[in-house]
């Protein structure tokens, strides 16, 4: 019972936030009505921009930028049955120093681990500035209740975790109760105190980019604070496309309501032009106020070390090979 | 903090020569007009010397073609598919080349030749090599009609000429092509290609010249077949001089193609369509998306977002693989827009340009939007050839499909709509050759494409395209 309390008291603050669309969440059918009302999104077109972005060509000093800014918004991540607190303390230095021989290289912007090493990764990280994420709500699938999924949040929190990441009910989304994923929404973003909240909406179960932006729109009006396309754990994952669609509601939203909401691709993005495809993306959809960690972040583990080898061959004009950059 | 650096292609892929014959019967010959030179018009400089081909040249070139008719057209459609495959790959294989020199000689984005032009050129050899052994299925007979005479704009230089000599030769019709005076460049590269793939010689003759030498190949008493791609202006000449004279003939000429934006449309990618219908090759497409005919419930929200959009639009080099927006191709056509659009402004219609430099040297023009446009207005019925947009609203289908049809031309149209039924009662009701349901300026080899009205008649491409080049009359038909 607890936890319709919070909704309710959480619902009042997160509509404080995005006026003019008060109503929106007044009931389902106003929530899908206006869900509905969205402009569409046509495949075709869609791929068809993603993929001419695409062909950008970035490179001297435009790709020397690009790596500096991708290696400060990624979000270094471990999300394994398998870690363990050596594990995780080992990704937090590499988070924090990058590439110990070369003191340039920005540190990244968050480290991300289950609740239970948040504390740990909290050591770990100490004063660096580098942000603590921990997913939460039953990561990956959601499959559990709300009491559950707030508890989860809040044990997060409580460890020292600076950002959550949540996950939303797939399920409940696509048999059309959107109401549902709103007061999740709602009552995790109460339960994160002054966590940022990321909403992964993974998109990958969603199957189309009508929903995709359904979808988007849904965790900004709830009070996210990012929304992010993937858990990782899920095929097709941060794909051009659909980060595409999700800059453009970002960007919508931002006009109608004022608020300004990140947005986080995850899963999939593994080589350093994947990454700048990614900030070409930012940069033409939502524009250069979004090329920032605090607006936009790219949630990986390996891309971190191509991403170091491109920078070296920038500086050197030579390659060095994998075993000249920490695997972790 | 994030900004594109200058990415240029290389130029060096491309040899370019200082001066240029004609190509006829298989070699290079000098021509007896005085020659002319052609430059790039992102810069003004020179890029070479072409040889001006006189009636007397042409002629020679039109004997070369007939005298290669007698082979060309006996031979087994399978061995001239050999041929056509051949050019096809050796395209494929200079695809690079070939860009960056239509690039230099047109002034269009590297990024558009390379990833639009070229394999379309090549997809359209491919397309016809595979007719060439199959023309007894396509249901115009088999017989070719002899000599080609084709003339060719200098907006798509390359994939004009693909157009054109591709379904000629599959078809067993022998060509003299005339590239335009501004973009010779790629025609003779081509012809060069011919060379290598051993193209019995007199097969294709390109002859280069302004318009004395293109009205020698249209009246030109042997030519038995003659295909026009340019404006209605030179088209009706040509209709008028080839009356009469038995002469097979298509014209691909000018559009005025409504855009039709409906308020239920899939906005981001209406305004992409609208950015591609009219700004893709700086407006100079006779399909272009001219027109915009949004539905006034949305009118306001969908021009936001296109003049933001519009900010994005990166305008330069031509060369530079990250330019959205090229050179002008010639200081007349850059004449024309501006005397078009200063005609606007003055009609009464609000102008808009985003923020952008204008290099010092070349032919520029910003993109453009024109609001405010009435059905009146000289920049909704005149064909500008330009990156010029003129916006019109409507309220109901009907009015969107009276005034989309309300206009001497009929070349293309684009509609927008999420609602299929819709999309099918306005496709249903437009007189254009080509109707692009969500997508605009999309081409495939595969699908014929041509024009009501003052937009000409004839298709290209597809099946359909090979009528122009069988004669009908056959008797195995």
């Amino acid at each position: 019972m607890d936890s319709f309390v919070l909704v309710g008291d959480a619902r009042e603050v997160s509509t404080l936030t995005t006026s003019g669309f008060s109503d929106v969440a007044s009931s389902n059918a106003a929530l899908r009505g206006f869900l509905h009302g969205l402009p569409g999104v046509d495949k075709v077109g869609a791929d068809g921009r993603a993929a001419m972005l695409g062909t950008r060509s970035i490179k001297t000093t435009a790709k020397r930028q690009a790596i500096d800014l991708a290696i400060s918004m990624v979000d270094l991540t471990t999300l394994e049955g398998a870690d363990t607190p050596g594990k995780v303390r080992a990704m937090c230095a590499k988070a924090v120093h990058p590439d110990p021989s070369n003191p340039d290289v920005p540190r990244v912007a968050a480290v991300c681990v289950y609740p239970d090493l948040v504390a740990e990764a909290v050591r770990a990280v100490g004063s660096s500035g580098v942000k603590v994420a921990s997913v939460a709500t039953a990561f990956p699938s959601g499959r559990s209740s709300l009491e559950v999924k707030v508890t989860d949040t809040e044990l997060a929190v409580a460890a020292g975790a600076d950002e959550v990441d949540m996950v939303i009910d797939r399920g409940a989304f696509l048999a059309g109760d959107y109401l549902k994923v709103f007061e999740e929404i709602v009552a995790i973003k109460a339960a994160c105190g002054d966590a940022h909240l990321k909403v992964i909406l993974e998109t990958g179960e969603l199957a189309t980019y009508d929903n995709v932006r359904r979808a988007s729109w849904l965790a900004m009006l709830a009070g996210g604070d990012f929304i992010k396309t993937s858990t990782g754990k899920v095929q097709p994952a941060a794909t051009l496309p659909v980060t595409l669609v999700m800059l453009e509601a970002v960007r919508d939203f931002l006009d109608s309501t004022g608020r300004k909401v990140g947005v986080k691709p995850a899963g999939g993005i593994r080589t350093t032009k994947d990454a700048i495809k990614m900030l070409v993306l930012v940069k033409e959809t939502a524009g250069d106020g979004w090329l920032d960690p605090d607006w936009f972040r790219l949630g990986a583990s390996s891309v971190l070390n191509d991403l170091l080898m491109q920078r070296q061959k920038q500086d050197t004009g030579r390659y060095s090979g994998p075993d000249y950059f920490t695997l972790d | 903090m994030f900004e594109y650096a200058p990415a240029p292609e290389s130029r060096d892929v491309v040899d370019i020569k200082p001066s240029y014959g004609l190509f006829v019967n298989g070699e290079f010959v000098d021509g007896s007009g005085s020659a002319f030179k052609t430059i790039n018009p992102a810069s003004e400089e020179k890029l070479a010397e072409i040889a001006a081909a006189s009636a007397a040249d042409v002629d020679l070139a039109v004997q070369a073609a007939r005298k290669a008719f007698t082979t060309w057209s006996a031979m087994p459609g399978a061995e001239r598919a050999k041929y056509l495959f051949r050019i096809a790959r050796i395209i494929q294989e200079r695809a690079r080349e070939l860009a960056v020199l239509e690039s230099l000689d047109n002034g269009k984005p590297i990024r558009e030749s390379r990833d639009v032009d070229l394999p379309l050129v090549a997809a359209h050899f491919f397309y016809y090599a595979g007719w060439a052994d199959k023309l007894q299925y396509a249901g115009y007979g088999t017989r070719p009609l002899g000599v080609a005479g084709q003339v060719i704009p200098w907006n798509f230089p390359l994939l004009m000429l693909a157009w054109k000599i591709a379904p000629a030769l599959a078809c067993g019709n022998t060509v003299v092509l005339k590239p335009a005076e501004t973009t010779p460049l790629t025609a003779l590269l081509f012809a060069e290609i011919c060379q290598q793939a051993d193209l019995p010689p007199g097969v294709v003759n390109i002859v280069t010249g302004a318009g004395e030498t293109g009205a020698a190949v249209v009246n030109h008493p042997d030519v038995d077949k003659v295909a026009f791609t340019g404006s209605t202006e030179v088209g009706r000449l040509i209709a008028r001089s080839v009356a009469g004279t038995g002469k097979k003939v298509t014209l691909e000429l000018g559009g005025k193609a409504a855009n039709i934006v409906y308020e239920d449309a899939a906005l981001d990618q209406a305004v992409e369509g609208i950015v591609n219908g009219i700004f893709f090759n700086q407006g100079h497409v006779c399909c272009a998306g001219s027109r915009l005919l949004v539905q006034e419930s949305i009118a306001g929200e969908l021009l936001a977002s296109l003049k933001r959009r519009l900010g994005t639009l990166r305008m330069g080099d031509p060369l530079d693989k990250n330019t959205d927006i090229g050179a002008i191709n010639s200081a007349a056509q850059l004449a024309k827009i501006r005397e078009l659009s200063d005609a606007g402004e003055q009609e009464g219609a609000e102008r808009w340009s985003p923020a952008c430099a204008i290099p010092a040297q070349g032919f520029w023009f910003p993109p453009t939007i024109f609001t405010g446009v009435a059905q009146s207005h000289r920049i909704a019925r005149e064909e500008i050839f330009g990156p010029v947009l003129s916006v019109l609203t409507f309220r109901t289908p009907a009015e969107a499909v009276e005034k989309a049809n309300n206009t001497p031309f009929g070349l293309s149209a684009g509609v927008w709509t999420e609602k299929a039924s819709l999309m099918l009662w306005t496709a249903d009701r437009l007189r254009a050759g080509v109707i692009w349901s969500n997508t605009f300026n999309r081409f495939d080899p595969t699908s014929p494409f041509g024009g009501y009205k003052e937009s000409g008649y004839g298709r290209e491409g597809g099946r359909h395209g090979l009528e122009a080049y069988l004669d009908a009359r056959d008797g195995s038909l």
